[in-house]
Protein backbone atom coordinates (compact mmCIF):
# COMPACT_ATOMS: atom_id res chain seq x y z
CA UNK A 1 0.00 0.00 0.00
CA UNK A 2 1.20 3.51 -0.66
CA UNK A 3 1.25 6.10 2.10
CA UNK A 4 -2.00 7.72 0.96
CA UNK A 5 -3.86 4.41 1.07
CA UNK A 6 -2.36 3.57 4.45
CA UNK A 7 -3.46 6.92 5.79
CA UNK A 8 -6.98 6.37 4.51
CA UNK A 9 -7.13 2.93 6.06
CA UNK A 10 -5.79 4.38 9.33
CA UNK A 11 -8.49 7.08 9.38
CA UNK A 12 -11.11 4.48 8.54
CA UNK A 13 -10.02 2.29 11.43
CA UNK A 14 -10.31 5.23 13.79
CA UNK A 15 -13.73 6.08 12.38
CA UNK A 16 -14.82 2.48 13.05
CA UNK A 17 -13.66 2.91 16.66
CA UNK A 18 -10.84 0.37 16.35
CA UNK A 19 -7.78 0.71 18.54
CA UNK A 20 -4.39 1.34 16.95
CA UNK A 21 -1.85 -1.10 18.40
CA UNK A 22 1.97 -0.81 18.67
CA UNK A 23 2.97 -2.69 15.50
CA UNK A 24 0.28 -1.07 13.34
CA UNK A 25 0.93 1.50 10.66
CA UNK A 26 0.42 5.05 11.90
CA UNK A 27 1.29 8.50 10.57
CA UNK A 28 4.60 9.78 11.92
CA UNK A 29 2.85 12.82 13.38
CA UNK A 30 0.40 10.59 15.27
CA UNK A 31 3.33 8.72 16.79
CA UNK A 32 5.08 11.97 17.71
CA UNK A 33 2.01 13.57 19.26
CA UNK A 34 1.31 10.46 21.32
CA UNK A 35 4.88 10.20 22.56
CA UNK A 36 4.66 13.88 23.53
CA UNK A 37 1.35 13.43 25.35
CA UNK A 38 2.11 10.14 27.05
CA UNK A 39 5.59 11.14 28.20
CA UNK A 40 4.27 14.47 29.51
CA UNK A 41 1.65 12.52 31.34
CA UNK A 42 4.26 10.15 32.79
CA UNK A 43 6.44 13.09 33.85
CA UNK A 44 3.43 14.69 35.53
CA UNK A 45 2.96 11.58 37.64
CA UNK A 46 6.63 11.54 38.62
CA UNK A 47 6.89 15.23 39.43
CA UNK A 48 3.47 15.00 41.05
CA UNK A 49 4.97 12.70 43.67
CA UNK A 50 6.91 15.65 45.10
CA UNK A 51 4.35 18.17 46.42
CA UNK A 52 2.41 15.42 48.19
CA UNK A 53 5.42 13.31 49.08
CA UNK A 54 6.68 16.22 51.14
CA UNK A 55 3.74 15.78 53.55
CA UNK A 56 3.99 12.01 54.16
CA UNK A 57 6.16 12.55 57.22
CA UNK A 58 3.65 15.07 58.62
CA UNK A 59 0.37 13.24 58.00
CA UNK A 60 -1.67 13.74 61.17
CA UNK A 61 -2.98 10.20 61.69
CA UNK A 62 -1.64 6.75 61.05
CA UNK A 63 -4.37 6.10 58.53
CA UNK A 64 -3.74 9.35 56.64
CA UNK A 65 -0.05 8.56 56.53
CA UNK A 66 -0.62 5.14 55.00
CA UNK A 67 -3.19 6.49 52.54
CA UNK A 68 -0.92 9.34 51.41
CA UNK A 69 2.12 7.12 51.00
CA UNK A 70 0.00 4.66 49.01
CA UNK A 71 -1.21 7.51 46.84
CA UNK A 72 2.29 8.74 46.10
CA UNK A 73 3.30 5.17 45.36
CA UNK A 74 0.35 4.84 42.96
CA UNK A 75 1.63 7.91 41.13
CA UNK A 76 5.02 6.25 40.69
CA UNK A 77 3.20 3.20 39.36
CA UNK A 78 1.23 5.33 36.91
CA UNK A 79 4.46 6.96 35.74
CA UNK A 80 6.03 3.58 35.15
CA UNK A 81 2.98 2.29 33.30
CA UNK A 82 2.87 5.38 31.10
CA UNK A 83 6.59 5.26 30.29
CA UNK A 84 5.99 1.71 29.10
CA UNK A 85 3.07 2.89 26.97
CA UNK A 86 5.33 5.51 25.38
CA UNK A 87 8.02 2.87 24.84
CA UNK A 88 5.61 0.96 22.61
CA UNK A 89 5.92 3.92 20.22
CA UNK A 90 9.71 3.74 20.09
CA UNK A 91 10.69 6.23 22.80
CA UNK A 92 13.11 5.01 25.47
CA UNK A 93 12.79 5.67 29.19
CA UNK A 94 16.29 7.22 29.23
CA UNK A 95 15.46 9.68 26.44
CA UNK A 96 12.25 10.68 28.14
CA UNK A 97 13.85 11.13 31.55
CA UNK A 98 16.80 13.01 30.09
CA UNK A 99 14.36 15.37 28.37
CA UNK A 100 12.58 15.95 31.67
CA UNK A 101 15.78 16.60 33.59
CA UNK A 102 17.12 18.88 30.88
CA UNK A 103 13.95 20.96 31.23
CA UNK A 104 12.94 20.16 27.63
CA UNK A 105 9.89 18.05 28.38
CA UNK A 106 6.77 19.48 29.92
CA UNK A 107 4.66 18.15 32.76
CA UNK A 108 1.46 19.35 34.32
CA UNK A 109 2.04 22.92 35.51
CA UNK A 110 -0.14 22.42 38.53
CA UNK A 111 2.75 20.68 40.26
CA UNK A 112 4.76 23.87 40.06
CA UNK A 113 2.62 25.34 42.82
CA UNK A 114 3.69 24.75 46.41
CA UNK A 115 1.80 22.61 48.93
CA UNK A 116 1.82 24.81 52.02
CA UNK A 117 -0.45 23.17 54.56
CA UNK A 118 -1.88 19.75 55.30
CA UNK A 119 -5.28 20.84 53.90
CA UNK A 120 -3.57 21.01 50.50
CA UNK A 121 -3.50 17.21 50.54
CA UNK A 122 -7.30 17.18 50.55
CA UNK A 123 -7.62 19.99 48.02
CA UNK A 124 -5.07 18.48 45.61
CA UNK A 125 -6.86 15.15 45.83
CA UNK A 126 -10.26 16.61 45.10
CA UNK A 127 -9.47 19.41 42.63
CA UNK A 128 -6.27 18.30 40.92
CA UNK A 129 -7.04 14.59 40.77
CA UNK A 130 -10.65 15.46 39.95
CA UNK A 131 -9.52 17.58 37.00
CA UNK A 132 -7.05 14.90 35.93
CA UNK A 133 -9.80 12.27 35.99
CA UNK A 134 -11.97 14.30 33.60
CA UNK A 135 -9.12 14.43 31.14
CA UNK A 136 -8.17 10.80 31.67
CA UNK A 137 -11.73 9.49 31.38
CA UNK A 138 -11.76 11.06 27.95
CA UNK A 139 -8.35 9.59 27.11
CA UNK A 140 -9.57 6.13 28.13
CA UNK A 141 -11.45 6.22 24.81
CA UNK A 142 -8.33 7.30 22.96
CA UNK A 143 -7.56 5.56 19.67
CA UNK A 144 -4.12 4.31 20.76
CA UNK A 145 -4.64 0.95 22.53
CA UNK A 146 -1.84 1.03 25.13
CA UNK A 147 -2.63 4.60 26.18
CA UNK A 148 -6.33 3.90 26.38
CA UNK A 149 -5.81 0.79 28.52
CA UNK A 150 -3.36 2.63 30.76
CA UNK A 151 -5.99 5.30 31.30
CA UNK A 152 -8.66 2.79 32.29
CA UNK A 153 -6.39 1.35 34.92
CA UNK A 154 -5.09 4.69 36.15
CA UNK A 155 -8.58 6.22 36.37
CA UNK A 156 -9.68 3.50 38.74
CA UNK A 157 -6.93 4.42 41.18
CA UNK A 158 -7.33 8.16 40.64
CA UNK A 159 -10.97 7.82 41.58
CA UNK A 160 -9.85 6.57 44.99
CA UNK A 161 -7.47 9.50 45.33
CA UNK A 162 -10.21 11.93 44.50
CA UNK A 163 -12.57 10.34 47.06
CA UNK A 164 -9.88 10.50 49.73
CA UNK A 165 -9.29 14.16 48.92
CA UNK A 166 -12.98 14.96 48.97
CA UNK A 167 -13.40 13.17 52.28
CA UNK A 168 -10.69 15.36 53.79
CA UNK A 169 -12.03 18.61 52.39
CA UNK A 170 -15.51 17.79 53.73
CA UNK A 171 -14.10 16.94 57.14
CA UNK A 172 -12.06 20.12 57.42
CA UNK A 173 -14.84 22.33 56.02
CA UNK A 174 -17.00 21.04 58.88
CA UNK A 175 -14.13 20.89 61.36
CA UNK A 176 -12.55 23.24 63.88
CA UNK A 177 -12.12 26.96 63.07
CA UNK A 178 -8.47 26.27 62.34
CA UNK A 179 -9.27 23.40 59.97
CA UNK A 180 -11.91 25.51 58.21
CA UNK A 181 -9.47 28.38 57.70
CA UNK A 182 -6.86 25.96 56.44
CA UNK A 183 -9.11 24.35 53.87
CA UNK A 184 -10.46 27.71 52.65
CA UNK A 185 -6.89 28.92 52.21
CA UNK A 186 -6.10 25.75 50.26
CA UNK A 187 -9.06 26.37 47.95
CA UNK A 188 -7.95 29.98 47.45
CA UNK A 189 -4.58 28.78 46.23
CA UNK A 190 -5.55 25.68 44.22
CA UNK A 191 -8.70 26.86 42.43
CA UNK A 192 -7.05 28.81 39.61
CA UNK A 193 -4.21 26.33 39.03
CA UNK A 194 -6.72 23.50 38.77
CA UNK A 195 -8.69 25.38 36.07
CA UNK A 196 -5.44 25.94 34.21
CA UNK A 197 -4.85 22.18 34.18
CA UNK A 198 -7.16 21.86 31.18
CA UNK A 199 -4.71 23.84 29.09
CA UNK A 200 -5.06 26.96 26.93
CA UNK A 201 -8.30 28.05 25.28
CA UNK A 202 -9.26 25.95 22.26
CA UNK A 203 -8.31 28.90 20.07
CA UNK A 204 -4.74 28.77 21.46
CA UNK A 205 -4.40 25.00 21.40
CA UNK A 206 -2.72 24.21 18.07
CA UNK A 207 -2.82 20.41 18.40
CA UNK A 208 -6.43 20.01 19.49
CA UNK A 209 -8.19 19.75 16.12
CA UNK A 210 -5.78 17.13 14.81
CA UNK A 211 -5.91 15.14 18.04
CA UNK A 212 -9.69 15.09 17.87
CA UNK A 213 -9.60 13.98 14.23
CA UNK A 214 -7.31 11.13 15.22
CA UNK A 215 -9.58 10.05 18.02
CA UNK A 216 -6.93 10.81 20.65
CA UNK A 217 -9.09 13.45 22.29
CA UNK A 218 -12.85 13.55 22.08
CA UNK A 219 -13.45 16.85 23.87
CA UNK A 220 -11.74 20.22 23.76
CA UNK A 221 -9.92 21.90 26.63
CA UNK A 222 -12.67 24.45 27.14
CA UNK A 223 -15.41 21.81 27.12
CA UNK A 224 -13.65 19.75 29.77
CA UNK A 225 -12.88 22.82 31.87
CA UNK A 226 -16.53 23.93 31.80
CA UNK A 227 -17.69 20.44 32.83
CA UNK A 228 -15.26 20.54 35.74
CA UNK A 229 -16.38 23.99 36.88
CA UNK A 230 -20.06 23.03 36.68
CA UNK A 231 -19.39 19.99 38.79
CA UNK A 232 -17.14 21.57 41.42
CA UNK A 233 -18.86 24.90 42.12
CA UNK A 234 -22.07 23.54 43.68
CA UNK A 235 -20.19 20.89 45.67
CA UNK A 236 -17.73 23.38 47.15
CA UNK A 237 -20.46 25.93 47.88
CA UNK A 238 -22.54 23.30 49.62
CA UNK A 239 -19.71 22.89 52.11
CA UNK A 240 -19.74 26.60 52.86
CA UNK A 241 -16.45 27.18 51.06
CA UNK A 242 -16.02 30.41 49.14
CA UNK A 243 -14.71 30.09 45.61
CA UNK A 244 -12.02 32.75 45.13
CA UNK A 245 -13.58 34.47 42.12
CA UNK A 246 -15.64 37.68 42.56
CA UNK A 247 -17.13 37.31 39.08
CA UNK A 248 -18.34 33.75 39.46
CA UNK A 249 -22.00 33.49 38.48
CA UNK A 250 -24.54 31.08 37.12
CA UNK A 251 -25.74 31.59 33.58
CA UNK A 252 -29.38 30.47 33.28
CA UNK A 253 -29.35 30.29 29.49
CA UNK A 254 -26.38 27.96 29.09
CA UNK A 255 -26.69 26.27 32.48
CA UNK A 256 -23.00 26.98 33.03
CA UNK A 257 -21.12 28.51 35.92
CA UNK A 258 -19.11 31.38 34.46
CA UNK A 259 -15.73 32.24 35.96
CA UNK A 260 -13.39 35.17 35.47
CA UNK A 261 -10.94 34.94 32.64
CA UNK A 262 -7.97 32.80 33.64
CA UNK A 263 -4.74 34.69 34.18
CA UNK A 264 -3.10 33.52 30.98
CA UNK A 265 0.06 35.50 31.62
CA UNK A 266 0.60 33.43 34.75
CA UNK A 267 -0.37 30.27 32.86
CA UNK A 268 2.29 30.79 30.18
CA UNK A 269 4.86 31.94 32.69
CA UNK A 270 4.50 28.66 34.63
CA UNK A 271 4.40 26.57 31.45
CA UNK A 272 7.62 28.21 30.31
CA UNK A 273 9.40 27.34 33.54
CA UNK A 274 8.92 30.42 35.66
CA UNK A 275 6.30 29.24 38.15
CA UNK A 276 6.66 29.28 41.92
CA UNK A 277 8.28 25.82 42.10
CA UNK A 278 9.51 24.86 38.62
CA UNK A 279 13.16 25.12 39.61
CA UNK A 280 12.64 23.34 42.89
CA UNK A 281 10.77 20.43 41.31
CA UNK A 282 13.34 19.87 38.59
CA UNK A 283 16.17 20.26 41.08
CA UNK A 284 14.61 17.55 43.26
CA UNK A 285 14.29 15.20 40.29
CA UNK A 286 17.85 15.92 39.17
CA UNK A 287 19.17 15.37 42.64
CA UNK A 288 17.40 12.02 42.98
CA UNK A 289 18.79 11.07 39.58
CA UNK A 290 22.35 12.14 40.40
CA UNK A 291 22.30 10.58 43.87
CA UNK A 292 21.11 7.37 42.28
CA UNK A 293 23.78 7.25 39.57
CA UNK A 294 26.13 5.00 41.57
CA UNK A 295 23.22 2.65 42.29
CA UNK A 296 22.33 2.27 38.63
CA UNK A 297 26.00 1.77 37.74
CA UNK A 298 26.25 -0.95 40.38
CA UNK A 299 23.19 -2.74 39.01
CA UNK A 300 24.65 -2.68 35.51
CA UNK A 301 28.05 -3.85 36.71
CA UNK A 302 26.47 -6.69 38.66
CA UNK A 303 24.36 -7.74 35.69
CA UNK A 304 27.44 -7.76 33.45
CA UNK A 305 29.50 -9.79 35.88
CA UNK A 306 26.97 -12.31 37.10
CA UNK A 307 23.92 -12.44 34.89
CA UNK A 308 25.44 -12.95 31.44
CA UNK B 1 -0.99 -13.38 82.76
CA UNK B 2 1.96 -10.99 82.30
CA UNK B 3 -0.15 -8.36 80.56
CA UNK B 4 1.97 -5.38 81.42
CA UNK B 5 5.19 -6.91 80.17
CA UNK B 6 3.35 -8.07 77.07
CA UNK B 7 2.09 -4.54 76.41
CA UNK B 8 5.62 -3.15 76.84
CA UNK B 9 6.96 -5.75 74.43
CA UNK B 10 4.25 -5.11 71.84
CA UNK B 11 5.01 -1.40 72.01
CA UNK B 12 8.65 -2.05 71.10
CA UNK B 13 7.60 -4.05 68.05
CA UNK B 14 5.13 -1.36 66.99
CA UNK B 15 7.58 1.50 67.51
CA UNK B 16 10.41 -0.21 65.61
CA UNK B 17 8.21 -0.93 62.61
CA UNK B 18 6.62 2.50 62.69
CA UNK B 19 9.81 4.53 62.85
CA UNK B 20 11.46 2.40 60.18
CA UNK B 21 8.41 2.77 57.92
CA UNK B 22 8.45 6.50 58.55
CA UNK B 23 12.13 6.80 57.66
CA UNK B 24 11.74 4.71 54.52
CA UNK B 25 8.74 6.75 53.40
CA UNK B 26 11.16 9.67 53.04
CA UNK B 27 12.44 7.98 49.86
CA UNK B 28 9.10 8.30 48.06
CA UNK B 29 9.81 10.32 44.94
CA UNK B 30 13.58 10.36 45.56
CA UNK B 31 14.69 6.74 44.95
CA UNK B 32 17.51 5.93 42.50
CA UNK B 33 15.18 4.18 40.04
CA UNK B 34 11.44 4.50 39.52
CA UNK B 35 10.92 0.81 40.25
CA UNK B 36 12.31 1.42 43.73
CA UNK B 37 10.17 4.50 44.29
CA UNK B 38 7.41 1.94 44.05
CA UNK B 39 8.98 -1.07 45.77
CA UNK B 40 10.58 0.77 48.68
CA UNK B 41 7.36 2.69 49.29
CA UNK B 42 5.71 -0.70 49.45
CA UNK B 43 8.12 -1.88 52.13
CA UNK B 44 7.46 1.33 54.06
CA UNK B 45 3.72 0.83 53.72
CA UNK B 46 4.02 -2.71 55.00
CA UNK B 47 6.06 -1.58 58.02
CA UNK B 48 3.50 1.10 58.84
CA UNK B 49 0.74 -1.46 58.41
CA UNK B 50 2.51 -3.90 60.74
CA UNK B 51 3.00 -1.14 63.28
CA UNK B 52 -0.72 -0.44 63.09
CA UNK B 53 -1.54 -4.06 63.88
CA UNK B 54 0.76 -4.03 66.91
CA UNK B 55 -0.60 -0.65 68.09
CA UNK B 56 -4.12 -2.08 67.91
CA UNK B 57 -3.06 -4.93 70.13
CA UNK B 58 -1.38 -2.41 72.42
CA UNK B 59 -4.70 -0.57 72.61
CA UNK B 60 -6.49 -3.80 73.55
CA UNK B 61 -4.00 -4.30 76.37
CA UNK B 62 -3.78 -0.73 77.66
CA UNK B 63 -6.75 1.19 76.28
CA UNK B 64 -4.52 3.80 74.61
CA UNK B 65 -5.48 4.66 71.03
CA UNK B 66 -2.87 4.19 68.26
CA UNK B 67 -2.99 7.82 67.11
CA UNK B 68 -2.41 9.03 70.64
CA UNK B 69 0.54 6.69 71.03
CA UNK B 70 2.04 7.81 67.74
CA UNK B 71 1.38 11.55 67.68
CA UNK B 72 1.18 12.56 71.32
CA UNK B 73 4.26 11.00 72.91
CA UNK B 74 7.57 12.73 73.41
CA UNK B 75 10.88 11.18 72.41
CA UNK B 76 11.68 9.74 75.85
CA UNK B 77 8.41 7.78 75.79
CA UNK B 78 9.20 6.01 72.52
CA UNK B 79 10.48 2.43 72.72
CA UNK B 80 12.06 1.93 69.31
CA UNK B 81 15.72 1.11 68.90
CA UNK B 82 18.16 3.82 67.86
CA UNK B 83 18.84 1.60 64.85
CA UNK B 84 15.57 2.57 63.14
CA UNK B 85 15.59 6.28 64.02
CA UNK B 86 18.91 7.13 62.36
CA UNK B 87 18.41 9.37 59.30
CA UNK B 88 17.88 7.53 56.02
CA UNK B 89 21.40 8.24 54.75
CA UNK B 90 22.23 7.09 51.24
CA UNK B 91 20.59 4.21 49.39
CA UNK B 92 23.21 1.79 50.76
CA UNK B 93 22.43 2.83 54.32
CA UNK B 94 18.66 2.52 53.98
CA UNK B 95 18.92 -0.76 52.11
CA UNK B 96 21.37 -2.32 54.57
CA UNK B 97 19.22 -1.25 57.50
CA UNK B 98 16.07 -2.66 55.92
CA UNK B 99 17.89 -5.92 55.14
CA UNK B 100 19.19 -6.33 58.71
CA UNK B 101 15.74 -5.53 60.05
CA UNK B 102 13.99 -7.91 57.65
CA UNK B 103 16.22 -10.74 58.75
CA UNK B 104 15.57 -9.94 62.39
CA UNK B 105 11.83 -9.92 61.74
CA UNK B 106 12.06 -13.19 59.82
CA UNK B 107 13.78 -15.08 62.62
CA UNK B 108 11.47 -13.49 65.18
CA UNK B 109 8.24 -14.11 63.29
CA UNK B 110 9.18 -17.70 62.59
CA UNK B 111 8.90 -18.18 66.35
CA UNK B 112 6.01 -15.81 67.01
CA UNK B 113 3.69 -17.74 64.70
CA UNK B 114 3.79 -20.41 67.42
CA UNK B 115 3.26 -18.03 70.33
CA UNK B 116 0.89 -19.24 73.04
CA UNK B 117 -0.85 -15.86 72.81
CA UNK B 118 -3.54 -16.10 70.16
CA UNK B 119 -3.46 -12.42 69.16
CA UNK B 120 0.33 -12.37 68.84
CA UNK B 121 0.15 -15.55 66.80
CA UNK B 122 -2.50 -14.09 64.49
CA UNK B 123 -0.64 -10.86 63.81
CA UNK B 124 2.69 -12.65 63.36
CA UNK B 125 1.16 -15.00 60.80
CA UNK B 126 -0.22 -12.09 58.81
CA UNK B 127 3.01 -10.10 58.91
CA UNK B 128 5.28 -13.01 58.16
CA UNK B 129 3.79 -13.56 54.71
CA UNK B 130 4.92 -10.07 53.71
CA UNK B 131 8.25 -10.14 55.47
CA UNK B 132 9.36 -13.12 53.41
CA UNK B 133 9.04 -10.93 50.31
CA UNK B 134 10.84 -8.06 52.01
CA UNK B 135 13.79 -10.24 52.79
CA UNK B 136 13.95 -11.59 49.26
CA UNK B 137 13.94 -8.06 47.89
CA UNK B 138 16.51 -6.59 50.27
CA UNK B 139 18.81 -9.66 50.12
CA UNK B 140 18.99 -9.24 46.36
CA UNK B 141 19.84 -5.58 46.70
CA UNK B 142 22.57 -6.27 49.27
CA UNK B 143 24.16 -8.75 46.90
CA UNK B 144 23.96 -6.46 43.87
CA UNK B 145 25.36 -3.44 45.67
CA UNK B 146 27.94 -5.44 47.61
CA UNK B 147 29.29 -7.02 44.42
CA UNK B 148 28.47 -4.20 41.97
CA UNK B 149 31.14 -1.52 41.62
CA UNK B 150 33.96 -0.40 43.92
CA UNK B 151 31.86 2.56 44.92
CA UNK B 152 28.74 0.57 45.73
CA UNK B 153 30.83 -1.92 47.66
CA UNK B 154 32.50 0.83 49.68
CA UNK B 155 29.17 2.48 50.45
CA UNK B 156 27.69 -0.84 51.57
CA UNK B 157 30.67 -1.60 53.78
CA UNK B 158 30.40 1.88 55.35
CA UNK B 159 26.73 1.41 55.95
CA UNK B 160 27.31 -1.96 57.57
CA UNK B 161 30.08 -0.55 59.76
CA UNK B 162 27.79 2.22 60.94
CA UNK B 163 24.71 0.06 61.43
CA UNK B 164 25.93 -3.19 62.91
CA UNK B 165 26.28 -2.18 66.55
CA UNK B 166 22.97 -0.32 66.41
CA UNK B 167 21.25 -3.36 64.95
CA UNK B 168 22.37 -5.46 67.91
CA UNK B 169 20.05 -3.40 70.11
CA UNK B 170 17.15 -5.30 68.50
CA UNK B 171 18.27 -8.32 70.55
CA UNK B 172 18.45 -6.64 73.96
CA UNK B 173 15.61 -8.05 76.10
CA UNK B 174 13.32 -5.85 78.15
CA UNK B 175 13.45 -5.99 81.93
CA UNK B 176 10.58 -8.40 82.45
CA UNK B 177 11.01 -10.35 79.29
CA UNK B 178 11.66 -13.68 81.05
CA UNK B 179 7.97 -13.77 82.05
CA UNK B 180 7.04 -13.77 78.39
CA UNK B 181 9.64 -16.36 77.51
CA UNK B 182 8.51 -18.63 80.33
CA UNK B 183 4.92 -18.37 79.15
CA UNK B 184 6.04 -19.21 75.59
CA UNK B 185 4.56 -15.98 74.34
CA UNK B 186 7.90 -14.66 73.10
CA UNK B 187 11.09 -16.45 72.08
CA UNK B 188 14.39 -15.87 73.82
CA UNK B 189 16.22 -13.11 71.95
CA UNK B 190 19.60 -14.67 72.76
CA UNK B 191 18.83 -17.67 70.58
CA UNK B 192 17.40 -15.43 67.89
CA UNK B 193 20.53 -13.32 67.84
CA UNK B 194 22.68 -16.37 67.09
CA UNK B 195 20.44 -17.41 64.27
CA UNK B 196 20.29 -13.88 62.88
CA UNK B 197 24.04 -13.51 63.11
CA UNK B 198 24.71 -16.79 61.28
CA UNK B 199 22.34 -15.86 58.48
CA UNK B 200 23.49 -12.26 58.07
CA UNK B 201 27.18 -13.14 58.21
CA UNK B 202 26.71 -15.82 55.59
CA UNK B 203 24.80 -13.59 53.16
CA UNK B 204 26.92 -10.51 53.77
CA UNK B 205 30.14 -12.47 53.20
CA UNK B 206 28.73 -13.90 49.99
CA UNK B 207 28.03 -10.29 49.02
CA UNK B 208 31.67 -9.36 49.58
CA UNK B 209 31.04 -7.53 52.84
CA UNK B 210 32.79 -7.90 56.16
CA UNK B 211 30.79 -7.91 59.36
CA UNK B 212 32.41 -5.66 62.00
CA UNK B 213 33.86 -7.42 65.01
CA UNK B 214 31.52 -5.77 67.44
CA UNK B 215 29.60 -7.74 70.00
CA UNK B 216 28.11 -5.01 72.16
CA UNK B 217 25.01 -3.12 71.05
CA UNK B 218 25.53 0.63 70.69
CA UNK B 219 22.61 1.29 73.02
CA UNK B 220 20.85 -0.81 75.63
CA UNK B 221 17.84 1.05 76.96
CA UNK B 222 15.01 1.70 74.55
CA UNK B 223 14.19 4.84 76.52
CA UNK B 224 17.41 6.44 75.32
CA UNK B 225 17.46 7.97 71.89
CA UNK B 226 19.65 9.92 69.55
CA UNK B 227 18.82 13.56 68.82
CA UNK B 228 17.37 12.38 65.51
CA UNK B 229 14.24 10.97 67.12
CA UNK B 230 13.12 14.27 68.65
CA UNK B 231 13.65 15.94 65.29
CA UNK B 232 11.65 13.26 63.52
CA UNK B 233 8.81 13.52 66.04
CA UNK B 234 8.67 17.32 65.88
CA UNK B 235 8.15 17.18 62.17
CA UNK B 236 5.85 14.16 62.33
CA UNK B 237 3.41 15.53 64.88
CA UNK B 238 3.41 19.14 63.69
CA UNK B 239 0.00 18.84 62.01
CA UNK B 240 -1.59 16.43 64.49
CA UNK B 241 -0.69 18.72 67.39
CA UNK B 242 -2.34 21.78 65.83
CA UNK B 243 -5.45 20.45 67.53
CA UNK B 244 -5.95 18.54 70.74
CA UNK B 245 -6.12 14.76 70.59
CA UNK B 246 -9.52 13.57 69.49
CA UNK B 247 -10.09 16.15 66.75
CA UNK B 248 -10.55 14.23 63.54
CA UNK B 249 -8.24 14.67 60.62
Amino acid sequence: MDEQAELQEFQARIARGEKIEPGDWMPEEYRKQLIRMISQHAHSEIVGMLPEGAWITRAPTLRRKIVLLAKVQDEGGHGQYLYHAAETLGATREEMIDALLAGKAKYSSVFNYPSLTWADMGMIGWLVDGAAIMNQTMLAHCSYGPYSRAMVRICTEETFHKKQGMEQVIKYARGTPQQKAMVQDALNRWWAPSLMMFGPHDSDSPNSAQLIAWGVKTKTNDELRQEFINKMVPDLQLLGLKIPDPNLHYDETSGNWITSEIDWDEFWRVVKGDGPCNRERLAARRQAHENGAWVREALNAYAEKYEQ
Amino acid sequence: MPNDSLAQKILTLADDSFILGHRNSEWAGHAPILEEDIAFANLALDELGHAHLWYELYQELTGVEPDRVVFFRDANEWRNTQFVELPKGDWAFSMTRQYLFDLYENVLLEKLVNSTNERVRGIATKIRAEEIYHLRHTSNWVKRLGLGTDESHARMQNALNELWASALQLFVPLENETELIDANIFPDLKTLRDEWQDKTVSHLSASGLIVPRVLEPRAISRAQHTEHLAELLNDMSSVARLEKFGVEW
